[in-house]
């Protein structure tokens, strides 16, 4: 029977099924980070139980770290603390830790892929939403709760009801200026953050086909944004090129072996999907959000909406007085503060390579701070050996140390309140870069000429 | 996990849609080694002030509903982060269900592994209930998890909702999917021996 890419990775890992449709899922490849982990630890101690394949667990800090001295001992005690616990768990327990100062430390969905732990046809979870980063490779991978983390700690398992499946094809080429962050804002702004719930997304088409995987993870990274379980792309010569050689691919002949099977790994002709969708990618125009969620996006050059009543007016009513906008006005001229590249979504050595060719030779406006944190140590050492790090700080770009970072703000790299960002993350939440900030999600171009301009433009006036 | 069988109780009306996980707990108070005390710190930045003072026009600081244990939420409820630190809170600060006509998926999950019932109504009858409670902030509502059943006053019929019947036997008998896993071990064993796909 024809099968989507995802039955076919679906149906390797089902254990059993059992009654009320459940399935016993097997995991192959489980991440954790500080924040999500020392309570399953915890409650595994409590019961009794061990990790039942400390080998398939990679851990590294990323969430609470600070961006800038991180040779020092880290100066909140909260978050120094959740970092040594980490620590801690991961000697007790025999799990490799990429911690502060290992050469491979980085955001736990940038850090999988640069090291062949991500794979395709494998199944990942990790306590944080954005596993779906993974899904780039053709990998079911998926955030998962504290709860879960323990299960799978326990038993290497999880107890699921299968996602419905959906595909949406892009084709088409697409126009200058448009990136990976800019399909990604168009498809959730025409899904809204709830119109993939229940769905595992499969990303298909001419336009996706075109994308690097650093741009292939961008689209996947946000599918949660959507509200979807997670995103799929099938691997491809793409993928297979991105992960030869890698420090956890497969070598020699288990390579062959293993692109043998990879090549596999895509739906079936005459498959079917519980929901499709199209769309063209060439109609498609750099995007930014002006809203508290990432379902509200426009094209940078478009006006905000005006809404007409409905259930959802309370809300947008609420969303445009947090940000300081009225409907129908247009968001160009308006004044940035804050520029932030970085985060899951786009921290990745192509985001920093868009960025300095962008600034070389040009000047931040003075108003403007802005950021760069790469993904991981191997992003930053990378950027240092192409003599990216020269480039930005000349453009007055500061580049710091790997982690989250500003993205959700749990170390000190926090927007001031009522501020405006431009920020290449993933989520614009009332407050989610520090308390009453004002986020516009945008690609790392967009960031990169708003940063030089100090306010926002129409960029496709400012592309060679 | 406690057991959840039956519940009286009022409700706290949140109309807001696409509530997601960074408001019900916002990221800087994810730094806790403990699944404790997140309660003081739910909605944290709608509730309170930036120097600690409750805010006197959000919900849970008005007085009307000091108590109640449903809270009653616009469509896509717990979106976001996987944090389950956000059902915790909930349940932390004392709620029991969140109502609302539908939920993201993982926070969906994290509030069944934490005893907190999400229990999905059609957008008709949550407008309905919004109505209700603002006619009678005082209003009861009575769920019955075996009978899958949530009473309102007045209303002549009792809502049925669905519920995973697996999750409904775990909620009503304080179970969590761990020790189910376990009991799987000689399955999951022999999966693990013929898996062909890791290179």
């Amino acid at each position: 029977m024809a099968k989507t890419l995802f039955d076919k990775i679906w149906d390797a890992h089902v254990v059993r099924e059992v009654a009320g449709g459940l399935t016993v899922f097997y995991i192959d490849r489980h991440l954790i980070h500080e924040v999500t982990s020392p309570q399953a630890f915890d409650e595994l101690t409590a019961r009794g139980l061990t990790l039942r394949r400390p080998g398939q667990i990679v851990a590294t800090a990323d969430h609470n770290v600070p961006t800038r001295h991180q040779d020092q001992p880290i100066q909140d005690p909260l978050s120094r603390s959740q970092v040594d616990k980490l620590t801690e768990n991961c000697a007790r327990f025999g799990v490799e830790l990429y911690g502060l100062g290992h050469q491979y430390q980085g955001i736990v969905h940038v850090i999988g892929p640069e090291l062949g732990i991500t794979q395709p046809g494998l199944t990942m979870v990790c306590g944080d939403s954005h596993t779906s980063t993974h899904g780039a490779f053709g990998t079911i991978a998926f955030g998962i709760g504290t709860s879960q983390v323990t299960q799978v700690m326990a038993s290497q398992c999880l107890l699921l009801d299968k996602p419905k499946r959906m595909r949406i094809t892009l084709d088409g080429a697409l126009r200058p200026g448009v990136t990976a962050k800019d399909l990604i804002l168009y498809m959730i702004s025409q899904l809204g953050t709830g119109g993939a719930t229940g769905y595992f997304v499969e990303y298909a088409g001419s336009a996706i086909r075109g994308l690097s995987m650093e741009g292939r993870m961008t689209v996947c990274n946000m599918s949660i944004e959507m509200g979807a379980r997670g995103g799929l792309i099938a691997p491809d010569a793409t993928t297979f090129d991105y992960l030869a050689g890698r420090r956890f691919a497969p070598q020699g002949e288990n390579w062959d072996r293993a692109v043998a099977y990879w090549q596999t790994l895509y739906s079936d002709e005459d498959a079917v999907f519980d929901a499709e969708l199209q769309f063209d990618a060439s109609a498609i125009q750099p995007m930014i959000t002006y809203g508290t969620n990432p379902g509200m996006g426009i094209p940078l050059a478009a006006n905000i909406p005006v809404l007409n009543g409905g259930s959802e007016a309370t809300s947008f009513d609420k969303s445009l007085r947090y940000m300081g906008f009225q409907p129908g006005e247009s968001l160009l001229g308006k004044e940035i503060n804050y520029v932030f590249i970085g985060s899951c979504t786009n921290s990745r050595i192509e985001d920093l390579r868009t960025v300095a060719a962008y600034v070389r030779g040009k000047q931040k406006a003075a108003h403007v701070e802005a950021i760069i944190v790469p993904g991981s140590k191997q992003v930053e050492q990378q950027a240092i050996a192409e003599g990216l790090d020269k480039v930005l700080a000349e453009a007055g770009f500061e580049l710091r140390e790997p982690g989250c970072s500003a993205c959700l703000a749990m170390n000190d790299d926090k927007i001031p309140a009522g501020a405006y960002c431009v920020s290449t993350s993933n989520r614009n939440f009332e407050g989610r870069q520090g308390p009453g900030a004002r986020t516009l999600l945008a690609s790392p171009l967009v960031a990169a000429i708003t940063a030089v301009e100090g306010r926002l433009v129409d960029i496709t006036q400012y592309l060679n | 996990m406690e057991k959840f069988q039956t519940l009286r109780s009022g409700v706290v009306p949140l109309p807001i849609e696409n509530v997601d996980t960074d408001q019900i707990i916002p990221a800087r108070f994810l730094k806790a080694t403990t699944r404790e005390g997140f309660g003081s710190n739910l909605f944290a930045d709608w509730r309170y002030t930036a120097d600690g003072q409750p805010k006197p026009d959000f919900v849970l600081n008005d007085a009307r509903y000091q108590g109640h244990q449903i809270l009653l939420a616009g469509k896509n409820f717990g979106c976001g982060s996987s944090r389950e630190h956000a059902a915790w809170a909930l349940y932390d600060a004392g709620f029991r269900v969140v109502v609302s006509s539908y939920f993201a998926d993982i926070f969906r999950g994290n509030a069944l592994n934490t005893g907190l019932l999400p229990l999905q109504a059609s957008d008709e009858v949550l407008q309905g209930l919004f109505a209700v409670v603002a006619q009678d902030p005082q209003a009861a509502l009575t769920v019955d998890l075996q009978a899958q059943t949530l009473t309102v006053p007045d209303w002549t019929e009792a809502i049925h909702f669905e519920l995973d019947p697996y999750k409904k036997e775990c909620l009503i008998n304080g179970y969590d999917d761990i020790d189910f896993l376990i009991s799987q071990e000689a399955a999951i064993t022999a999966f693990e021996q013929q898996q062909s796909w890791v290179f």
